[in-house]
């Protein structure tokens, strides 16, 4: 892809006002906010979530007092799945990779002792995004934290989900719909949340390349805003609440570039094409995390490295937070000691690195900056296919996205075993006995215990208070009023998401992906 | 000509990280193998009655979510109780040694974690099946 030289030749077609402009200024290449990590060095977030709540909240207080400065709830996949932990289909898999939250109970042990005011929190949810929201606005409520103070982020990205990531629950048109819902609620109540990360990292660990990362997840930013407009509301009122999260993956200077031909391509676009006035609505501000797909079960410790050079590439490309993954994270959810290593690398980047102190600092180099422009073009290419299929939802059914990232995934493996592409310890200076490291284990007894939680929650609560909450969703799936209120009041009476969920599989049907892998 | 090798590849539980099991299924393809593959969240009920109901030779289960063993056993149980002893059960994920161990004690074959090679895979099911 790249040239051996790359000279002013390459960019002599760059405009500085109209190409890059300063940072904190149209079209934003540079970097979002003025001063960046002069200002405020990234949030360090290190998605997280294990077993029950209360050894979730463990972790998280462990993960606090070792200086994470936010938190990213990992959740388990029958929560992810709208399932609670007595639920048939979530045998086996309570609390294994991530923490159960079957109700606002759980909820409230989660966030045991952590004061909501204080810290801002990433919830990596989507089809039962609006449900977890509305459990943190009731816990926030018991708190004494009123909603408009919540500061935090709901993936809610289901386009993503057809596209890679594969955890969806309904239909496209009512999931599209539930997310207008929450833009629109929380516009009004909850403005300083992320309404959606618009998810380009699981297209990535997909088998996509950085090109479909970015033009995938550009184009699926570009629906969320078509499908606001089109249910009614101003631009301008939602956009500035959404926000983008990308992978930091291998190829160092190529990820560079993708960040910064995100920025500008999302800029025009919000500008020229949805007319967007306030200037919040252009930014594209977004989470990094390390890309996961590259972690190798050989060799752990090489992954630190491996996560070392791809979270300074985040920093370089201007990212708002950043997850640094574990060495360990090809075998288990990670250790303490693990997470503490990858904490650290984000630390050491911070504080000693010296790459916070200028903005933007490769700005101007011939080779990112002919990079970030070929990028942009190859993703306005990408664009123009998809609005020829009609549109990204029309191009998810024929499933377009995923037999682009398919035939990627296959190839990039095929360049592994044919020796075109080194990975370390895996086709090159392998170790036939390296160490294990020691990982951690999820025990049985945790689902029994999540299990019984559920059980004797729904045994104890005011169950007519339950049955009228749930009817009063039910009935707003039907008539098309903003589920949201509906949502708060079933958690404030400690409904749980399976029965919430069920309601809404009943009224809007489940989706179905036609299984091909060709 | 030989017949060809029947192999359905699996996504068991609520886990949609599909890559592996596509690219293995795409991998095992361009061997000359025929694949059946069953898309995404299957119960181990629904997998063992494709594998009855495609005559396969082969069981391959795609287990990312931490869930393996509770899956594995059941599939293999079931298996059992429809008469499918003989067919080979094998799969990969991100599973553990120690859990490779046990399971391998149960009578699933080989499981592949991050980073085994195509080659081996297909290597792997045709020596098993000759």
């Amino acid at each position: 892809m790249s040239k051996i030289i790359y000279t002013k030749e390459d960019v002599a077609n760059i405009d500085y006002q109209r190409d890059l402009g300063m940072p904190g200024e149209y079209p934003f290449t540079r970097g979002v906010y003025p001063d960046m990590y002069r200002g405020q060095v990234w949030t360090m977030r290190q998605f997280s979530g294990l077993g029950t709540a209360i050894d979730t909240n463990k972790r998280y207080k462990f993960l606090l007092a070792k200086g994470q400065t936010g938190l990213s709830v990992a959740f388990d996949l029958p929560t992810i799945m709208g399932y609670d932990s007595d639920h048939e289909r979530a045998k086996g898999e309570v609390g294994k990779c991530g923490v159960a939250i079957s109700s606002l109970a759980d909820m409230e042990t989660l966030f045991s002792g952590i004061p909501l005011d204080k810290v801002s929190t990433s919830m990596t949810i989507n089809a039962p995004a609006g449900i977890l929201l509305a459990f943190y606005i009731a816990m926030g409520e018991k708190q004494g934290v009123s909603s408009d103070k919540l500061r935090g982020t709901i993936q809610n990205d289901l386009l993503k989900e057809y596209i890679a990531q594969k955890s969806w629950i309904f239909p496209p048109k009512p999931s599209l719909r539930i997310i207008t819902d929450i833009m629109a609620y929380c516009a009004d109540r909850v403005p300083k949340w992320n309404t959606i990360s618009i998810s380009g990292y699981h297209i990535r660990e997909a088998g996509s390349t950085a090109l479909q990362e970015l033009a995938f997840t550009v184009a699926d930013g570009f629906a969320y805003v078509e499908a606001g407009i089109a249910a009614g509301l101003d631009v301008d009122t939602f956009a500035p609440r959404l926000s983008y999260f990308f992978n930091a993956h291998s190829n160092f200077f190529e990820e560079i570039a993708k960040y910064r031909a995100a920025r500008r391509i999302w800029a025009r676009h919000m500008k020229e094409r949805y007319k967007a006035k306030d200037q919040r609505s252009w930014l594209l501000r977004f989470h990094t995390q390390t890309a996961g797909c590259t972690l190798t079960a050989q060799q752990q410790e090489n992954n630190i490295v491996r996560t070392a050079y791809q979270a300074l590439s985040a920093v370089l490309g201007g990212t708002q937070s950043l997850h640094t993954n574990s060495m360990d994270e090809t075998l288990a959810l990670p250790s303490e000691h693990a997470v503490t290593v990858a904490l650290r690398t984000q630390q050491i980047l911070a504080n000693e690195s010296g790459v916070t102190e200028s903005v933007d600092p490769l700005g101007g180099s011939y080779y990112l900056e002919a990079l970030t422009n070929q990028l942009e073009a190859g993703a306005e290419e990408y664009f123009e296919q998809i609005n020829k299929i009609g549109g990204v939802v029309p191009a998810i059914e024929q499933g377009f996205f995923q037999k682009e990232i398919a035939r990627s995934a296959y190839q990039y493996q095929q360049e592994i075993e044919s020796r075109k592409r080194i990975v370390v310890g895996i086709n090159e200076f392998v170790e036939t006995d390296a160490p294990d490291i020691e990982i951690l284990k999820i025990p049985a007894t945790v689902e029994r215990n999540q299990c019984a939680r559920v059980k004797k929650l729904r045994a104890g609560r005011n169950n007519k208070a339950v049955k009228s909450a749930l009817d009063a969703v039910r009935k707003s799936a039907r008539d098309g009023s903003n589920l949201m209120p509906k949502f708060l009041d079933a958690a404030r009476a400690y409904a749980t998401l399976g029965e919430i969920i069920q309601v809404l599989r009943e009224e809007f049907g489940e989706y179905k992906e036609p299984p091909t892998f060709w | 000509m030989d017949k060809k090798i029947r192999v359905l590849v699996a996504k068991p539980g609520l886990d949609g990280h599909d890559r592996g099991a596509k690219v293995v299924a795409c991998a095992l393809r361009d061997a000359g193998m025929e694949v059946i593959y069953t898309g995404l969240h299957q119960t181990p009920e629904m997998i063992v009655q494709a594998a009855v109901e495609e005559d396969v030779d082969v069981v391959a289960l795609s287990v990312l979510s931490g869930a393996h063993m509770t899956i594995f056993p059941k599939v293999r149980k079931l298996m059992k109780a429809q008469g499918l002893k003989d067919v080979l059960m094998t799969g990969g994920g991100i599973i553990p040694e120690e859990d490779i161990k046990k399971l391998s004690k149960l009578g699933v074959g080989r499981l592949f974690t991050p980073g085994a090679p195509l080659k081996d895979i297909v290597e792997y099911i045709r020596a098993a099946l000759s």
